[in-house]
């Protein structure tokens, strides 16, 4: 069990060993979003703009339009939301090269509340032309993803986790920006599409209903955006029948992209895992995902459901 | 000097024209604005090397009357300002003119840019400067307050803001809506060399901008006060023209007061 916000606090040490014009820019969570370790290696080329989440998105920015690859790191909820108009308007319509790296992503910082929640970041960042998506699904995912998203030039949001989460890949994982791959192929009597947190879930709930004779395939989502969509109407076609999970509203994010492209491209009834439309309270991160419809049950109970109904 | 002035009136000029055939536009804080881009186009700025942000966008017709004189851009294109694929967009876009900057026009955003190109440039040793012109309204905006706290902290004495201060925003006056005052004494207390100057006289600009590139180890600000709609009698210090396209006969009138000011 590893976290992808440690796996991009060292991977960001390491591009900035290879890539001079690498920066980091950070508010005042450096320590949390593992920034801290660039800036403890290149001070010089880190910036901490304080408690300021706009002049992060603008200072970011203007180190971009000076030729510069730039990490803009914060909490998800506060790096999305705030400065949702400066992302749109500077960062992403000007296609600058700057990824905003948001850990605490979803439910994971959990004891802290809806404040600190961030179930509606991928839908505020989907919307916006010329920015990519990705949402690695484990710590090697993560790791492979700084990797991807430095090698291609424009604005990336790249979606982190605080908790530490089972291990999917391994160290040679290399992440494909461009096609999504299934991590788990049992059958096609439905197709899970899952990102970020939920691919473990997905896969161990595929796994279990295995044993009862329901065969199904786990496609990782990892890149929300730009999305695969040929991979999945050739999957969506195999399978006639679909659930979308992720750890995140079920409006605006992956469920709401496997619906966009399925219903023009190849209907097929599709359930969707994600928080349903409401804010959300402090616990642990389990009470949390139980309580909000987010477990490896739900995802069963929806397979099953799904499966029944497509005959 | 006297070349700056006559650039400027001719520059106010075709700002009023092109603001009239597009029939739209922002005539009051264009024309407060003209003398300091002059300046800073024609005297200041090493284009080479130095690097300018009108974060207050909807001065653009300026911006873009001085590209045209400095050859960057077609003349027959200003007459195309806010027209469907125009690289004169209502605020100057990226999209449609690559020597831009940065896009502008949603304000407050431009001294934050500032900041991070200004520490880019320093990284690189290139020894260059970054101009940013913001509106005072515009800095009723809460970024620029972030953005003000950053400058000092990292020593950026390569930035330079410039506010064009003509008292009048959107709305009304600014003393009315949300106060500025002390300006000058609000920007000495963030960390800034901040210089009060004529934003129309350009020897007050000569000696404010002199002052802000010998001043090292800190940022510094010019607070140019400045007449809303300078140079054209009826629409100096009158609200109604921040944001209204003056018709065919103000428009002729206008051109009339500014070229008999030169004579």
């Amino acid at each position: 069990m590893r976290s992808t916000r440690d796996a991009f606090g060292e991977q960001l040490l390491a591009i900035g060993a290879r890539r001079p014009d690498v920066f980091a820019v950070d508010a005042d969570l450096s320590c949390s979003t593992m920034t801290a370790k660039f800036a403890a290696k290149y001070p010089e080329r880190f910036v901490n703009v304080g408690c300021a989440e706009q002049d992060l998105m603008g200072t970011a920015a203007g180190l971009a339009i000076g030729g510069k690859c730039v990490f803009a790191s914060t909490h998800s909820s506060f790096a999305t939301g705030r400065p949702w108009e400066q992302i749109r308007t500077t960062i992403a319509h000007d296609n600058l090269d700057v990824k905003i790296a948001a850990t605490h992503a979803g439910l994971t910082n959990s004891v802290d509340g809806y404040t600190h929640h961030s179930m509606e970041d991928i839908a505020l960042m989907r919307v916006i032309p010329n920015m990519g998506v990705v949402v690695p699904a484990d710590y090697f995912e993560a790791k492979a993803a700084v990797d991807a998203i430095t090698d291609v030039k424009g604005p990336f949001f790249l979606r982190l986790s605080r908790t530490k989460t089972p291990l999917i890949f391994n160290e040679r994982y290399k992440l494909d920006l461009k096609k999504l791959s299934p991590v788990l192929e049992s059958g096609t009597d439905c197709l899970v599409v899952a990102c970020g947190v939920m691919v473990p879930e997905a896969m161990a709930a595929v796994s279990e209903l295995a044993s009862a004779g329901l065969r199904c395939t786990v496609l990782n989502a990892s890149v929300i955006k730009p999305f695969d969509r040929d991979t999945l109407i050739k999957l969506a076609k195999a399978c006639g029948a679909v659930v979308t999970a992720e750890e995140h509203s079920i409006i605006g994010g992956l469920g709401s992209q496997v619906c966009e492209v399925l219903c023009e491209e190849y209907p097929v009834l599709v359930k969707r895992i994600g928080l349903k439309d409401r804010f959300t309270s402090s616990g642990s991160p389990e009470e949390l995902y139980k309580a909000y419809g987010l477990t490896k049950m739900d995802i069963s109970n929806a397979i099953r459901d799904v499966v029944i109904r497509k005959k | 000097m006297k070349d700056l002035v006559r650039i400027a009136a001719e520059t106010r000029c075709e700002v009023i024209e092109m603001i009239n055939r597009a029939g739209s536009g922002h005539p009051g804080g264009s024309l407060s604005a003209t003398d300091i881009m002059v300046y800073l186009f024609f005297k200041e700025m090493d284009q080479a090397k130095d690097r300018f942000i009108l974060s207050k966008g909807h001065a653009a017709p300026v911006f873009y009357s001085i590209l045209s004189r400095q050859g960057k851009i077609p003349k027959g294109e200003l007459q195309k300002l806010r027209t469907f694929g125009s690289i004169c967009q209502g605020h100057p876009d990226t999209m449609f003119l690559p020597l831009v900057t940065v896009s502008s026009g949603s304000l407050g955003q431009g001294l934050s840019v500032a900041n991070g190109l200004a520490i880019a440039l320093r990284s690189d040793g290139s020894g260059g400067r970054v101009y940013v012109i913001v509106g005072d309204g515009e800095i009723q905006e809460g970024q620029i307050w972030e953005a003000a706290m950053t400058a000092p902290r990292y020593k950026l004495d390569n930035v330079c803001l410039i506010v064009d201060y003509n008292g009048i925003q959107l709305d009304g006056f600014v003393k009315d809506i949300k106060p500025l005052e002390p300006l000058v004494a609000k920007w000495k207390a963030f960390g800034w060399n901040a210089i009060p100057a004529d934003g129309h006289d350009f020897k007050s600009l000569r000696s404010a901008f002199n002052k802000a590139k010998n001043k090292k180890g800190m940022p510094s600000v010019i607070i140019a006060k400045t007449v809303k709609g300078k140079g054209v009698s009826f629409m100096e210090n009158a609200c109604d023209f921040h944001g209204k396209a003056p018709d065919k006969d103000q428009t002729t009138c206008a051109l009339g007061e500014i070229r008999g000011c030169l004579e």
